[in-house]
């Protein structure tokens, strides 16, 4: 009995110690999404930071959710994102001006987050660790037979708002009828 | 208008059916003949161990003649270097000597000639000019070099081989 | 059983990386040959046997060229681009299965480095990350053309993304299942998924030239237009790095059409000659096919590249969303409705 606990035992330890190196990382690059000050560079951060995420959902056994995160996240709306960036050209001559205004709304906005994120800390307590009753949820098919279910509802309007958000984006592309 | 030699062709410009907007078809025949051309006879000459033949007139690398008895043809008159419009050739003239009457058929012969084979155009009027007809186009494709030096061709290079020459004269 | 199976896994992808790596630098020579023999010509047939050796020179001129790093480049990404170019097509082939169970002794050894049980968004995952080395080593060159051929890179590539993943769901409306290692097992013998999905398998594949950027669709280095598109300003290895990658892509492009619709290691009349040779050599056998089917789409590939002509930007959109899609969109529907009246009756 004693080798197979100790074994259970390592990897519990190695799969936590894993998620600290995960969760490191991903606050690193998030916090070098804002400090960096080429553009680019920001973005490709960001999708660091994605990947970093798609390792968490992997350690939560929700491999859909992972694939999916790094499919249209990191493979196809980052990279409209760096697209956008490239065709900018952000070069610090070409920055709007920075005003003291801007400067004091700037300070103002932030001061604002800090004090909601002291007051949120200060009620935070310790709530009993969340345990799902069925630890496959994340699995392909079990997510599919929950989202075509239980929740076939929100999924359906979901569905519909992504459709709302295309007209619209359609609609804003569309050449104006030249009035003769 | 009419035309005149009835040879023009009016194409029109039907709108495509169903099949040629699909271009499938079209995509598919140009594969077949692509594929069919895997199987034909190859055009390659392989270069330096086959040679295409050149033609009757072709220009190729200049040689200095030898006469029947083997010697230099060339009297160092310059007339080549003068009608060289790639400014290519040039040649230090020398007097002969006595005793070397079997060398240089001429009492002035080039001791010096040089052509710089990058400046020269193979146009031929250093053939047509040259009074001796000491000077033809007759050789090979000029070879690649590494360096620029090595293209200016001396003697050494441009002088026929006095060997093919003396079997006719020890015929005689 | 834990050493075992580390140095098992860790044989398994040494031979897959090097079989991707020769089967690319191979790639390069066939390319040259089929082009010539398709033009009345011979191609490179001086470098050994029949221009055997022309790889290996090709390789070893490139690392002996001068890198040049453009001054105003940005000099990180300029050699994270194709690093990053290399590293994604290399990471496909994880996941296809190479043959059948490999049974040595007593252990039976799966000839597939990693069976997760999304396979195949894993490699849509991966397919779709292979853009950014073009985005960003096109970028990096600070470079116009260099930035228009990144640009066309990623706007084709996301175009052609989603009737790619379309057609993808119509197949997993057949297979039910998303594991590339079951999908193989489902068409045991010759029951390939090709007979089921037709239509599907042509805008596969017509996607995977566009996703591999291979002529008709290779507009991101349009010679004619842009000079050399993306790789305008490399010169040396990183060069053969993007080119490299692009073999490569195509490598793993074509594993993937044969695993997904032509049966993977399967063929016809499998049983029967794994009941000669014994389960020693069969698996040996099957993937022997897979690789026969791999080389045969490459040389489609190639075919198609000297065959066809490259499309204009305009047209290359229009196919993609006006022609694609819809097309992608039907094959799901009626591949939906025929399932269900199949399954009714």
């Amino acid at each position: 009995m004693q080798p197979h606990k100790l074994q259970s035992l390592s990897t519990a330890l190695m799969s936590i110690s894993l998620f600290y190196l995960v969760a490191f990382l991903s606050i690193f690059f998030s916090l070098l999404v804002i400090f960096s000050k080429n553009p680019i560079h920001s973005v490709l951060y960001l999708i660091i930071t994605f990947f970093t995420f798609t390792v968490h959902y992997i350690l939560l056994n929700a491999q859909f959710l992972a694939i999916v995160n790094f499919i249209v996240y990191m493979g196809a709306i980052m990279v409209l994102f760096l697209f956008v960036l490239m065709l900018l050209n952000l070069d610090e001559d070409s920055e709007p001006m920075k005003s003291n205004i801007l400067k004091m709304a700037g300070l103002v906005a932030g001061l604002c987050l800090l004090i909601t994120l002291v007051g949120s800390m200060k009620s935070l307590h310790m709530s009993d660790p969340v345990i799902l009753k069925n630890p496959d949820l994340g699995l392909v098919k079990n997510l599919g037979k929950v989202l075509f279910s239980e929740f076939l509802l929100p999924f359906e309007i979901s569905s519909i708002l992504l459709l709302t958000a295309m007209v619209g984006a359609v609609l804003l592309a569309k050449r104006e009828p030249k009035t003769a | 208008m009419e035309s005149l030699s009835n040879r023009k062709k009016v194409l029109e410009q039907k709108p495509m059916n169903f099949w040629e907007r699909l271009y499938l078809p079209a995509i598919f025949q140009g594969m077949a003949i692509t594929f069919k051309h895997m199987f034909k006879k190859k055009e390659t000459i392989f270069y330096p161990e086959v040679e295409r033949e050149f033609s009757e007139n072709w220009r190729g690398m200049h040689s200095l003649k030898r006469d029947e008895q083997g010697r230099e043809r060339c009297t160092a008159c310059g007339l080549c270097a003068l009608s060289c419009p790639a400014e290519a050739i040039t040649m230090i003239a020398a007097e002969r000597q006595k005793g070397e009457e079997h060398l240089y058929r001429e009492e002035k012969y080039a001791a010096v000639y040089e052509i710089n084979m990058l400046r020269c155009i193979f146009c031929g009027l250093c053939e047509e000019a040259c009074p001796k007809e000491a000077i033809y186009l007759d050789g090979p494709i000029v070879p690649a070099n590494y360096l620029r030096k090595d293209f200016i061709y001396g003697k050494d290079k441009l002088v026929e081989d006095p060997i093919n020459i003396e079997s006719p004269v020890a015929g005689n | 059983m834990e050493l075992a199976f580390v140095i098992e896994k860790f044989v398994l992808i040494t031979a897959i990386f090097l079989l991707s790596l020769t089967v690319a630098a191979y790639s390069t020579l066939a390319e040259r040959k089929i082009a010539g023999y398709l033009q009345d010509r011979v191609g490179p047939n001086r470098a050994g046997w029949g221009g055997m050796f022309q790889p290996l020179a090709d390789g070893l001129k490139m690392f002996m060229k001068e890198e040049i790093i453009p001054t105003d480049s940005n000099r990180f990404l300029f050699i994270a681009g194709p690093s990053l170019a290399l590293l994604t097509a290399l990471l496909g082939s994880a996941v296809i299965p190479w043959g059948p169970d490999l049974v040595l002794g007593e252990r039976t050894i799966p000839l597939q480095v990693a069976d997760i049980n999304v396979g195949i968004l894993y490699i849509f995952g991966i397919v779709s990350l292979g853009v950014y080395g073009l985005m960003i080593g096109g970028w990096a060159s600070n470079n116009k053309f260099s930035l228009m051929g990144a640009v066309r890179a990623a706007s084709q590539s996301i175009s052609y993304e989603i009737p790619m993943g379309l057609s993808l769901i119509a197949l997993l409306l057949v297979t039910n299942t998303l594991s590339l290692r079951e999908i193989v097992g489902q068409q045991h013998g010759g029951n390939w998924n090709i007979l089921y999905q037709p239509l599907g398998f042509i805008l596969f594949l017509v996607c995977s030239f566009a996703e591999t950027n291979r002529t008709p669709f290779d507009l991101p280095e349009c010679e004619t237009e842009l000079v050399g598109g993306y790789h305008t300003e490399y010169s040396g290895f990183k060069m053969g790095a993007f080119m490299f990658a692009e073999y490569v892509n195509m490598f793993v492009a074509s594993a993937v059409m044969s695993t997904l619709y032509f049966g993977g290691y399967n063929y016809p009349g499998m049983d029967w000659v794994a009941g000669i040779v014994g389960p020693m050599i069969a698996p040996l056998i099957a993937m022997a096919v897979l690789l026969l089917k791999i080389f045969a789409f490459i040389f489609f590939f190639m075919w198609v590249r000297w065959t066809i002509p490259r499309f204009r930007y305009d047209q290359l959109m229009n196919l993609g969303w006006k022609v694609l899609i819809p097309l992608a969109i039907a094959n799901i529907v009626i591949t939906g409705i025929v399932i269900t009246v199949y399954d009714k009756l």
